[in-house]
């Protein structure tokens, strides 16, 4: 959508915490991802509405406004669930370990992956193969040809905008068990998810999975082999992307 | 001249003012160098920092490691602290300068998260969250800045030079090319100009002036906190910066006198200063794009032709 939002790391941990209090009353995983999903997905709605749709084409002031609500998220995430960090309970049928060819392995994990890949198919189903995705793309490229020829245009940013955030409110509390909801938690988020879109390119979801990949694979074994330095090597492979090819692996245009 | 009254003011301030009021102008003093250094970037080279922290970190990182490590005197280890940090600036401009506008901003604030992350990680060198203890305030000519007044003075005499010299840069044929290029980067590349030189050299002057305030942050709090490198940190600088209005000289002093205004007052009677800034940031955003002083400038004007 070419917006430049700041909000990704704030509503990860938004979507995380609403995770943990959903838990308290239903506790069931699925249940909660879906529950703060929708509720990040409402909350990105009405930012995209009321606030970044008056800034039109002005990216600089998208860019202040949305790190100025992942602040006002961040403290008020502070403010409503304590500073101390959240565990959220891995669920029942995952627990257990899983053998595979020798290896054991988290079965959690593997859920995760599993659920990823299906999430990053879904979406490229819908982006490329359906009307839906050909007005989204259409409406990206040339807002005003779109809107002249039918497409509803704001409406479809809105909806994309939500589908967005819902993702990664959702992803939140799916990374829950993994990583715990804590304060500190958006700020750590939103390096990774920089640097995946930097590495993989912008506006390609295979670059968002390739980079996520990377980075994934790099900061792992950078935090086994030298803890204390593993956020320098996590900026290895982007420095040698951006060397190379400063529009990404799969950008279609330079960031 | 209205520089020279503002000058005199400053200097007049500990004749009247308490040892608090005392602080708390060295600490906008030191805060106006790091905003001045952001708005040679963003104001007149159109480029967006949001990582700009990462040079006042590091400048102050560096310092306090020479110090507390090998024991280096303030005098040996500010011009390192400082040339390292240029060098970093350098590397970094390099790798940021390879994209202008959004990408530009996501480069300079990936690198400087990386930066703020290795500060709280590498314990065994940065101590993480406990930060580095035990500096001491440098003593030139045998001066002893531990007291407030003698220490406003230091910060003073440094932070009118820098900015002295960051508005000479701006004034000069360079600082010209350098507004040519933000306005009109074809024609100016069109013209003969190497635009990407041009933004570089300024990125690197940006980080020195960086790295001084970084050395005047940790010489005032005599200590240093991973927060110091944090985008917290650098999207409050771009505050002052944009609340001051961007591309303006005074700007930024008016900026940064603002928001440690508003920092220490609020913080005074409630704890949630990033929600508030958060706030600032949204209402600033909407309602006053240009900036404080070009705002008063313009009514300003308006008064003056209507009398």
């Amino acid at each position: 959508m070419r917006i430049a939002n700041l909000t990704h790391g704030a509503l990860f941990m938004l979507g995380a915490y609403i995770g943990v209090s959903v838990m308290r009353y239903i506790p069931n995983l699925w249940v909660a991802a879906l529950v703060a999903g929708l509720a990040v997905a409402a909350f990105g709605g009405l930012l995209e509405r009321l606030i970044l749709r008056k800034l039109g084409g002005n990216v600089f002031g998208q860019v202040l406004v949305t790190l100025g609500v992942s602040f006002i998220i961040a403290d008020a995430c502070l403010l409503g669930w304590g500073g101390d960090p959240i565990p959220i309970q891995t669920p029942a049928i995952l627990q257990a370990p899983v053998r595979m060819a020798g290896f054991v392995f988290p079965a959690y994990r593997l859920a995760v992956v599993v659920i990823a890949v299906v999430v990053a198919i879904l979406l490229y189903l819908l982006m490329e193969r359906t009307r839906l995705g050909a007005m989204i793309r259409a409406g990206v490229d040339d807002p005003q040809m779109a809107s002249a020829v039918g497409i509803p245009v704001s409406r479809l940013f809105t909806t994309v905008f939500c589908l967005g955030a819902a993702l990664a409110g959702a992803g939140g509390v799916i990374g829950g068990p993994i990583m715990s909801a804590y304060p500190g938690l958006d700020a750590d988020m939103l390096p990774l998810a920089l640097i995946v879109v930097i590495l993989g390119g912008v506006g390609s979801l295979l670059g968002a999975f390739a980079g996520a990949f990377i980075t994934g694979f790099v900061y792992t074994f950078g935090v086994a082999l030298l803890p204390d330095l593993a956020y320098v090597i996590l900026f290895l492979p982007m420095i040698l992307v951006i060397a190379f090819r400063p529009r990404g692996l799969f950008g279609k245009f330079a960031a | 001249m209205r520089w020279i009254v503002a000058l005199v003011l400053a200097a007049a301030l500990p004749l009247v003012a308490g040892e608090y009021y005392i602080n708390l102008a060295s600490q906008i003093v030191i805060f106006a160098v790091f905003a001045a250094s952001i708005n040679l970037l963003l104001g007149y080279g159109g480029l967006p920092t949001l990582g700009h922290a990462a040079y006042l970190g590091v400048g102050a990182y560096v310092s306090a490691l020479l110090q507390l490590k090998l024991h280096y005197a303030n005098w040996l280890a500010a011009p390192i602290a400082v040339a390292a940090t240029t060098a970093m600036g350098c590397a970094f401009g390099l790798i940021a300068l390879r994209a202008t506008g959004l990408g530009f901003l996501m480069l300079t604030l990936a690198l400087s998260q990386v930066l703020w992350g290795t500060a709280y990680r590498w314990v065994s060198m940065t101590d993480g969250d406990n930060g580095l203890r035990g500096l001491a305030r440098p003593t030139p000519f045998g001066l002893d800045l531990n007291q407030a007044m003698p220490f406003y003075y230091f910060a003073l005499i440094i932070g009118v030079l820098s900015i002295w010299m960051m508005a000479r840069f701006v004034a000069s044929p360079f600082g010209v090319t350098l507004k040519g290029a933000r306005d009109q980067p074809r024609r100016m590349s069109a013209l003969g100009y190497d635009v990407w030189l041009i933004r570089w050299i300024t990125f690197i002057y940006a980080s020195f002036w960086g790295a001084v305030s970084g050395l005047l942050f940790v010489y005032y709090h005599k200590y240093i906190h991973p927060v110091s490198l944090s985008l917290a940190n650098s999207a409050e600088g771009l505050l002052a910066v944009i609340a001051g209005g961007s591309g303006t000289l005074a700007g930024p002093l008016v900026g940064a006198a603002i928001v440690l205004l508003l920092k220490n007052w609020v913080s005074a009677y409630i704890e949630r200063w990033n929600m508030l800034l958060g706030f600032v940031f949204v209402l600033i955003v909407v309602f006053m794009p240009e900036g404080v002083v070009p705002g008063f400038h313009r009514l300003w004007k308006r008064f003056v032709s209507k009398t």
